[in-house]
């Protein structure tokens, strides 16, 4: 008897109080969740995906097996970083071409971030939404699960002829032309460019593709690098080891929260001999190299804080 | 009248020279015809792209059929000779009769026969048969070699371009033949420009063909790697026929990567057949596959699921625009060839 109205009373309570509250919690979740995508993600999301997978039709999709419906959820964490943590202005998106278009950027920030971020921006800002296409080191191909992650998201084997036939189909390629050098420089060198890379020149004269140079402002600062140990990179046999002192500082495994600015710069498009001496290919590379500079200048110029 | 008489005669002269040539070459345009109406040597009929291709190719033009197997439902117009090609009786095949071209098929693949079987039989054979086609004048030789030799690699291009090197045989050691008689053919190119010399590189052909791409998709419950989802690359056995055909048209020659319909990534493949899937690391599958090798119950060798691993497609351009090659069937039809007629 005594158990028996405990055992009412306790669904009552369920029935009157728990269940109506727990809703009330899941609808405020949803609702907050529905506008943090929103925010996220912009109104016109689904839409985006959609034109997107309209590009990619057909039985086998992309040769290369980029897949919308798996590289929706990759732009979706990037849009985190993009909107949320690093909160990014995007300037001159409308210079970008549609078709074929080669993006060099400056290249930061221990964590290819900057990466991350300028594919969001080119799905969420750009018109029409385009996936960015990079090159993947070849051992990265060799990881399962890794391997089918980066080619779901549009990322291919780092050889000359994928790049060839990526701009050949249509694509847009993003290229670092500092590549390790700049993604790990220390903290005193930050927006000052590294020595550029000639492949991507030589791609852009072979295939007629227009250069669109993108200076990004704040990933430079979202690590703090005071050195690099040689020997502990010697030893792990990675290509530095950067010494990070905000790694030891709880919650400094995150980067900076800096406030990212995407500047891109009016298409270039270069011609002559894609086979030219490294000295001419170096001369054009060299103009490339001065409009980023001058851009992350400029930019540097107009930026009003570090964190906001 | 004498005069007359004099240039009646060279001028005879001259037509019975033109009626019994010394040597072929000297007769101009004749080439052309043989390639296309002579017969045409088969080697490895009894295969069953050999039946296949036999059937389309006897309707046109003679057929000779070359092959140690028995060729017991043949069509009557086809000749088998049921000899090995490493025989002395080989060479009379190609004596006593006028070949128009030789297409090389019979290369041995089966995983279970000994490396000097294999080596003896694909490589001496072949051997020989170029002896043959310098020696009689064949006009034409093809020979179906495959993309494998390019071999499937982490850093593969994602499409393969005839002049990428050939790989292959670096962890697969059983491709090392496939890779010799590529290599055989192609310094033939120099040896003998007069013979018109194609070699075939087509990706994997399905159908009732019973090699391992085709078996795979057969499995009842098909082992994937965990991680692992290639692009793949596929193309039917009839439009590999068809290729065949136009690559023994004269005036063709070098060398040919074939693909099929543009390409789907394996799970997707998997997803056309409906086929139940059985995602395992790649460890333990190479571990299992080794076992079940050893216990002889599987004919799948463990260095194949690279295929599954790794991307080893390619670039059929030049086919496309020299030979006039397109597919025929689409990825649907391809795929679902590999169940058709299990009767034979």
């Amino acid at each position: 008897m005594e158990s028996r109205t405990a055992l009412a009373r306790l669904t009552d309570v369920a029935a009157n109080d728990v269940i109506p509250f727990a809703q009330r919690v899941m609808a405020g979740a949803r609702r907050s969740a529905d506008e943090l995508a929103l925010r996220m993600l912009g109104p016109n999301f689904d839409d985006r995906v959609r034109r997107l997978k309209e590009r990619y039709s057909g039985v086998g999709g992309d040769p290369f097996g980029l897949d919308p419906d798996t590289a929706k959820y990759a732009v979706m964490v990037c849009a985190f970083f993009h909107r949320m943590y690093f909160r990014s202005e995007v300037h001159g998106i409308e210079n970008v071409p549609e078709g074929r278009v080669l993006l060099i950027a400056n290249h930061s920030g221990q964590l290819p971030l900057d990466g991350a971020v300028i594919g969001s921006a080119m799905f969420l800002d750009g018109e029409p939404p385009r996936m960015i296409r990079a090159m993947v080191e070849k051992w990265a191909h060799s990881l399962p699960f890794v391997s089918t992650f980066f080619s779901r998201v549009g990322q291919v084997v780092g050889v000359p002829e994928n790049a060839r036939r990526l701009l050949e189909m249509g694509e847009m390629l993003l290229v670092f032309p500092e590549g390790t050098r700049g993604i790990s420089k220390p903290f005193a060198r930050r927006y000052q460019l590294e020595e550029f890379g000639l492949g991507f020149m030589r791609l852009a004269i072979e295939t007629d593709t227009p250069i669109v140079p993108v200076a990004v402002i704040g990933a430079e600062e979202q690590y703090i690098n005071v050195g690099n140990l040689r020997w502990a990179a010697r030893a792990l046999g990675m290509p530095v080891f950067p010494v990070m002192p905000q790694l030891f500082v709880p919650g400094g495994q995150m980067p900076l929260p800096t406030k990212y600015h995407l500047y891109f710069g009016e298409p270039m498009r270069f011609s002559g001999d894609p086979d030219d001496d490294d000295v001419v290919i170096e001369e054009k590379v060299w103009v490339v190299k001065q409009t980023i500079q001058s851009m992350l200048n400029r930019g540097l110029k107009e930026r009003k804080g570090l964190f906001f | 009248m004498s005069a007359h008489d004099g240039t009646g005669g060279d001028r005879w002269e001259h037509a019975e020279r033109r009626r019994r040539p010394r040597r072929l070459e000297d007769v101009p345009g004749r080439t052309e015809d043989r390639i296309e109406q002579g017969a045409v040597v088969i080697t490895g009929i009894c295969g069953r792209l050999g039946r296949r291709l036999g059937r389309v190719l006897h309707r046109e033009r003679p057929v000779v059929g070359l092959d140690r197997r028995q060729f017991p439902d043949r069509p009557k117009d086809i000749e088998h000779f049921a000899i090995d090609i490493r025989r002395k009786k080989a060479r009379d095949l190609f004596r006593h009769s006028d070949i128009g071209a030789l297409v090389h098929l019979g290369v041995m693949h089966n995983p279970r026969d000994s490396h000097e079987e294999h080596q003896t039989w694909n490589v001496v054979a072949f051997q020989r048969l170029l002896e043959y086609v310098q020696q009689y004048d064949v006009p034409k030789l093809v020979l179906v070699s495959s993309a494998n030799v390019y071999g499937p690699r982490p850093d593969n291009a994602q499409f393969l371009t005839e002049d990428a090197p050939l790989l292959g045989a670096g962890a697969f050691s059983d491709m090392r033949d496939l890779v010799n008689l590529d290599m055989l053919t192609q310094s033939f190119f120099w040896k003998r420009p007069r013979t018109e010399t194609v070699i075939l590189r087509p990706t994997h052909i399905l159908g009732t063909v019973h090699n391992a791409p085709s078996n795979y998709l057969r499995l009842k419950v098909v082992p994937t790697l965990m991680g692992f989802d290639p692009m793949i690359q596929c193309m039917h056995q009839d439009d590999l026929v068809h290729a065949i055909r136009l690559a023994l048209r004269p005036g063709v020659r070098g060398i040919f990567n074939v693909g099929g319909p543009p390409p789907l990534s394996l799970s997707s493949a998997l997803r056309i057949l409906d086929r139940p899937t059985l995602p395992l690391p790649h460890s333990v599958a190479k571990l299992g596959i080794e076992r079940l090798w050893r216990w002889r119950m599987t004919s799948f060798p463990a260095p194949e699921l690279d295929f599954i691993r790794y991307v080893c497609m390619v670039d059929d351009t030049r086919a496309r625009q020299v030979l006039g090659y397109a597919p025929r069937f689409d990825i649907e039809q391809t795929l679902h060839a590999v169940d058709e007629e299990r009767w034979r």
